[in-house]
């Protein structure tokens, strides 16, 4: 335990930091594939796993645009227009962050 | 693009990936900048904030591991860093979850690669290309290597350039991966009955970034979308 203590505190303690890290990331990374290659698709189940990108994509978003209020939630908005119109991704991207510059300039 | 049925590999494949994640680009300047930036600032070696770029690959993770970043390290403050990680990036088991049918026959060697250069921007680009009938692996892998490209270069470029972009809110870029996201949302509609669980979602998240710190929310609001899906026939 000694010697491990020592080999922590020394300079490789950042490597140990860094690699750890690293593994448990990965772990994340995997543990949804080998998890699924596991479980039987029932009907249920994959009804379950084709809402699971679009509620990824809100629950992550929502939060930090109502976090930003009304400019975050206008740029938003008009970004998903441009892209549901003009279906090119960048457009939708580039529309989103100029509304929103915009906004806050005249803000 | 032809719809193809059965999940393939090719090296085209691999250069459409490279083009679909052009969009990704702003997003991940602007994050791997500021992190480098950051870690500089913070006292971290170029080998350490390269080594964290490259290896764990995963930006809010990286920006809360230099909140408890040590210049000694113990057993404890390891072990703290590694739960800590582990909390953040475990959204990552969801993106995992959905690529597994598309995954499933690929070599073991292939997919240990792919998976290690799985981000939620590479997911979306790809899970875009398989909902619009695409199947070619070699889609996911191309985004997957260019964005970590990307993502080491500027890390570089914040650890020695500092924040190259004077005032980032200027231009909306703090707000460039939510507004990213929203975009690839469009491709994923499919009509308003399977877009329910996704309101349920969003509703879940709502509260739950309400009442608990950090990214909770993520996984609360993604699983209650899947409950959701279950359950509506």
């Amino acid at each position: 335990m000694t010697t491990l203590g020592s080999a922590i505190a020394s300079p490789w303690g950042s490597v140990l930091a860094i690699g750890s890290m690293a593994v448990v990331t990965y772990l994340c990374r995997i543990a949804g594939v080998v998890v699924m290659s596991r479980v039987r698709l029932t009907p249920r189940i994959e009804r379950g796993l084709r809402a699971l990108p679009g509620s990824i994509v809100l629950a992550t978003i929502l939060p930090v645009v109502i976090d930003n209020g009304f400019p975050a939630l206008v740029a938003l908005a008009a970004a998903i227009i441009a892209m549901a119109v003009t279906r090119i991704d960048i457009v939708g991207l580039l529309v989103g962050l100029g509304t929103l510059s915009v906004i806050r300039i005249l803000g | 693009m032809s719809p193809a049925l059965r999940p393939h590999f090719s090296t085209a494949g691999l250069r459409h990936g490279a083009r679909a994640a052009l969009p990704a680009f702003p997003g991940f300047i602007m994050f791997a900048v500021a992190f480098g930036t950051a870690a500089a600032q913070k006292g971290l070696s170029l080998g350490e904030t390269l080594g964290l770029s490259a290896f764990v690959y995963a930006g809010a993770s990286q920006m809360v591991g230099l909140e408890i970043w040590q210049q000694v390290w113990t057993p404890s403050t390891i072990l703290t860093i590694m739960t800590v990680t582990a909390i953040v990036n475990a959204r990552m088991i969801l993106l995992g979850a959905t690529l597994q049918p598309w995954l499933r026959d690929e070599p073991l060697a292939r997919t240990t690669l792919n998976l290690f250069l799985l981000t939620e921007a590479s997911w979306l680009v790809g899970t875009r290309y398989h909902g619009e009938g695409g199947r070619d692996v070699g889609v996911l892998l191309g985004c997957g290597i260019i964005l970590w490209l990307v993502w080491l270069v500027a890390t570089l470029t914040g650890f020695f350039a500092g924040a190259l972009v004077p005032e980032p809110r200027r231009f909306g870029l703090d707000l460039v991966m939510p507004i990213f996201f929203g975009v690839m949302l469009v491709p994923l509609w499919k009509g308003a009955k399977p877009a329910q669980p996704w309101l349920v979602a969003g509703i879940v998240s709502l509260i739950v970034h309400a009442l608990v710190p950090g990214y909770v929310f993520i996984i609360a609001g993604a699983l209650a979308g899947v409950a959701a899906g279950m359950l509506i026939e």
